[in-house]
């Protein structure tokens, strides 16, 4: 299995990077982790003709809390990074549990939350937790950089916002005063398997009440959603068994899922509902996990 | 990194990387995998082939002590790391208690899964000495034996995180002869 031909930088900056890529054009890609595009390059599904590597950028790989902006995630932190973050460990376990859930440890040493989310697949474990939080991404361009929801990134199955020769920089969660959150995956392995479907949740409760809730499904439909239908729904309802059975089944109507050969739209529909029920009540029984 | 260009434009890139604590220096192509680099110009062939595309882990090595796949590791992006192979694991002549409790378990069969789990275990142990089984099985999760002899090999690594490498200790019967 032979890798096609094509040109190797590593810039020593950022600024350096957006620079290279705009002067290298459509042909160019970033490299993080690779574990995505070195194996899409040697299916033939992708020939690059240079690779703008991001390996020299080690601020990018830091994971820190920041006054006013909450937890940021660097893009070049890896998944194993997440699992291990004190940081994370500290505000968001339910982070370091879904990057836990990911792959094989010799993947997580290697693959990038950036790289994660700018593949923009439909069954990818970061995404959902990170949208139910209410994470914001940083993309840097050779004209500028902009900031905007992660679930404004995903566009269709592999397709995103991000434009030619823009970097994914940062992940940053703002304090959204979330009282439990948590991801939770079905695959058919418990490692290296992808999701056949998955559910995150975030919930805010009060007074008895869970007063704000993020329902997210993962293998759901082409892109990562949302379901408007569970999360309007759980708005001021009690958290008891009865109110999350019926908010799984609100999820399941909101998902629009395909035939695959990892499990049949029917199955996955049922997932919806399964696992959005069992993440809120561990969300709202644990915390953050 | 240093880049040479040949009369034909094509280019090759200069990396340094330190295998089993020797320096090593390549002139190579961009395309060319560490699992290439370390197999066809450093001749360690104890690093194996599989898949080539992170799904078997038969290829792991540890750069900067972490197991990886080490086919979806560009040698450039080695430039500068630490990579031990199978090779690196016994020293002066002496068997690892890992690798001695794997012979000792009868945790070898065709022996293909072999270096990557041996390297997977090291990496575990060296975190944590006294993983449960659980952690064991994580921790060689990304290493597939087709042979299927998992009961074997994590007997085998649970062995040497209990302090018991000797035959005569436990171990599923005399199959192998020392």
């Amino acid at each position: 299995m032979v890798l096609p031909d094509f040109d190797y930088y590593a810039p020593a900056t950022l600024a350096e990077a957006c620079a290279l890529l705009a002067e290298l054009g459509p042909g160019a890609r970033v490299l993080a982790g690779g574990t995505d595009l070195l194996h899409q390059m040697k299916t033939g599904k992708r020939a690059p003709t240079a690779l703008v590597s991001l390996k020299r950028l080690a601020p990018l790989r830091e994971i820190r809390c920041e006054a006013g902006r909450g937890v940021v995630i660097g893009a070049l932190a890896t998944q194993n990074d997440l699992v291990d973050s004190p940081v994370l460990g500290a505000r968001y376990p339910s982070i370091c549990g879904a990057a836990h859930q990911m792959a094989s440890l010799q993947i997580r040493h290697l693959g990038t939350v950036g790289g994660n989310l700018a593949n923009g697949v439909p069954s990818a474990d970061l995404p959902p937790i990170l949208i139910a939080l209410g994470a914001r991404v940083r993309l840097v361009g050779a004209t500028g950089e902009r900031s905007l929801p992660l679930e404004a990134v995903f566009t269709g199955a592999a397709e995103t916002v991000l434009a030619p020769g823009e970097i994914l920089a940062e992940v940053a969660i703002p304090d959204g005063g979330w009282t439990g959150s948590r991801y939770l995956k079905f695959g058919l392995r418990r490692s290296g398997a992808l999701a056949v479907a998955g559910a995150a949740v975030a919930v805010r409760c009060e007074g008895g009440l869970i007063r704000e809730a993020r329902v997210v499904l993962s293998s759901c439909a082409p892109t990562v959603i949302r379901s408007p239908a569970a999360e309007a729904y759980l708005r001021d309802k009690p958290p008891n068994d009865e109110v999350l059975a019926e908010a799984g089944l609100r999820a399941e109507a909101d998902s629009r899922p395909r035939d695959s050969l990892r499990g049949s739209a029917e199955y996955r529909r049922h997932l919806a509902r399964v696992l959005t029920r069992r993440a809120l009540s561990r969300a709202i029984e644990e915390g953050h996990g | 990194m240093e880049t040479l260009t040949d009369p034909q434009g094509v280019k090759r890139y200069l990396v340094t990387v330190t295998v089993n604590g020797d320096r090593h220096t390549a002139v190579v192509k961009a395309n060319l995998t560490l699992t290439n680099l370390l197999r066809d110009h450093l001749d360690l062939t104890g690093t194996k082939k599989g898949c080539e595309l992170g799904d078997c882990g038969s290829c792991t090595v540890l750069l900067d002590g972490k197991p990886v796949d080490s086919c979806l590791v560009l040698a450039v992006e080695a430039d500068g790391r630490e990579v031990t192979t199978i090779e690196g694991v016994a020293q002066g002549g002496r068997l690892d208690a890992l690798q001695e409790s794997f012979v000792n378990h009868a945790a070898v069969q065709c022996g293909y899964c072999t270096p990557g789990m041996i390297l997977s275990a090291k990496a575990l142990l060296t975190r944590n000495p006294h993983p449960t089984e659980a952690e064991i099985r994580g921790a060689i999760g990304g290493n597939l034996c087709r042979c299927t002899g998992y009961v074997h090999i994590v007997e085998a690594v649970r062995a040497v995180a209990e302090g018991r490498v000797a035959p005569e200790d436990e171990g599923p019967g005399p199959w192998i002869r020392r």
